[in-house]
């Protein structure tokens, strides 16, 4: 038998594109506000304060350039969380049951932490914050080329449909960066180990 | 939480196109590139989608970088299209000899780089049928456009042999009127808005890169859809 043996939390290759991801989400998130700007589809805008670019022409400049390290970046966490079995062994196995018995727990302030182990509703939150993260992008493509890539403005419902997919997949995940931010505020022991990758029991060795 | 780093960001990007800075240069650099892969994403066979007549947006939107009053008003009976640049037959074109050629309509939607998009219907001459009577050499990489209110742009040949592209006469079953390109404008539905010049008074072919009144301010070159 193999002794236990201790992993790093966040192997190298997941925290360098953690961070990698936050440059590009803030770039990507500022410059697209600066675009909605200029048709906004709903009575609000967004003040120069979170838009990047101060005009169209340069938001959409600061968007289509920052849009390659999102989608590297991204593909790249996608193909190694498949590859290494990242997704399989963080997000998996997932059940409706298993969430609601544990948010259940929660409530109760019954749900122990287990470091290095997501429970079900953290597993939930990151597969739906990968899937706004495919989504946004799908959408983003779709309206970028809706004649070239008709396909993916097609699968929005319509150009028109796209921008309101495209808004909406990304206040999903502004909304996921609210709640982590504060679970990192609330739990401040979890940001050292998105730095230096940290160490933890690995429980299937 | 972002906000610390984007507010220390330079606040406006491409404000001074004649002096740009680090980031101008990033951007140019990133928007050159774009060119790039869009020219490998533009499949001259692939179509704008068309619409019916009932989806023709009523009343049309007017888009300038004036207001309404100030279109240009070209008078039709003397007008002349000016041809430049490596085209064999550079004679200038009247109304009356472009109404003669074939006309195509189409239906299709136009989008503005801002995000909006309008269904019109325009009807005028395919612009490779255009260049195959003037006998303009296709193997140039730009068609550029010069325009009767100062606005100017230019396009790739790939596009501007896309079947779609025309030279467009009419709009909604009427000759156009000055505020929406009279008496001559580029409908390029593979494109966004402003890469459809109105009222062009030159076209001219060559391989020297001529940019565009948006182009040259930072909008991306290409801008294909």
């Amino acid at each position: 038998m193999d002794q236990p043996r201790t992993r790093a939390i966040h192997p190298w290759p997941l925290r360098l594109m953690h961070w990698l991801n936050v440059v590009a989400i803030v770039m990507m998130i500022g410059s697209g506000l600066q675009i909605y700007d200029a048709s906004p589809l709903f009575v609000f805008t967004f003040p120069p304060l979170v838009t990047i670019g101060g005009w169209l022409a340069a938001g959409i400049a600061w968007h289509l350039a920052f849009i390659w390290l999102l989608m590297g970046n991204g593909l790249a966490y996608l193909v190694w969380g498949s590859v290494t079995g990242h997704f399989r062994r963080k997000f998996f196995p997932l059940s409706p049951r298993m969430v609601a018995r544990e948010v259940w727990a929660a409530l109760r302030f019954k749900l122990p932490h287990r470091k290095g182990v997501y429970n079900s509703v953290q597993r939930l939150l990151y597969l739906g914050v990968i899937f706004a993260g495919i989504a946004v992008v799908v959408s983003g493509l779709g309206i970028w080329k809706p004649v070239q890539l008709w396909f993916f403005t097609d699968l929005c419902g319509g150009y028109f449909a796209a921008r309101y997919v495209h808004f909406f997949t990304m206040a999903g995940i502004v909304a996921f960066m609210f709640i982590h931010v504060l679970l990192v505020i609330l739990v401040p022991k979890s940001l050292p180990p998105m730095i230096t990758g940290g160490k933890f029991l690995d429980p299937q060795s | 939480m972002a906000l610390g780093v984007v507010s220390t960001l330079p606040a406006c990007d491409y404000d001074d196109p004649a002096n740009p800075d680090l980031a101008d240069k990033f951007l140019h650099m990133m928007s050159a590139f774009n060119d790039r892969v869009q020219r490998a994403l533009f499949n001259p066979h692939t179509l704008a989608p068309t619409f019916s007549p009932d989806q023709i947006t009523n009343p049309p939107r007017f888009n300038a970088f004036y207001d309404i009053s100030q279109a240009p008003v070209v008078d039709p009976a003397s007008y002349r299209l000016e041809l430049a640049g490596q085209i064999q037959q550079t004679a200038p074109w009247s109304l009356t000899a472009l109404r003669a050629l074939p006309r195509e309509s189409q239906i299709t939607r136009l989008i503005c780089v801002e995000g909006w998009r309008v269904i019109g219907q325009w009807a005028g001459v395919p612009l490779r049928d255009f260049f195959r009577r003037i006998g303009a050499d296709t193997t140039c990489q730009y068609v550029s456009f010069k325009c009767a209110d100062g606005y100017y742009s230019s396009i790739d040949m790939e596009s501007a042999l896309h079947p779609q592209t025309v030279l467009a006469l009419d709009f909604l079953g009427s000759p156009l009127t000055p505020a929406f390109g009279a008496p001559v404008r580029l409908r390029i539905p593979t494109k966004l808005g402003f890469k459809n010049p109105k009222s062009i008074m030159q076209i001219s072919v060559g391989n020297v890169y001529t940019g565009g009144y948006w182009e040259d301010q930072g909008y991306n070159w290409f801008s294909g859809s």
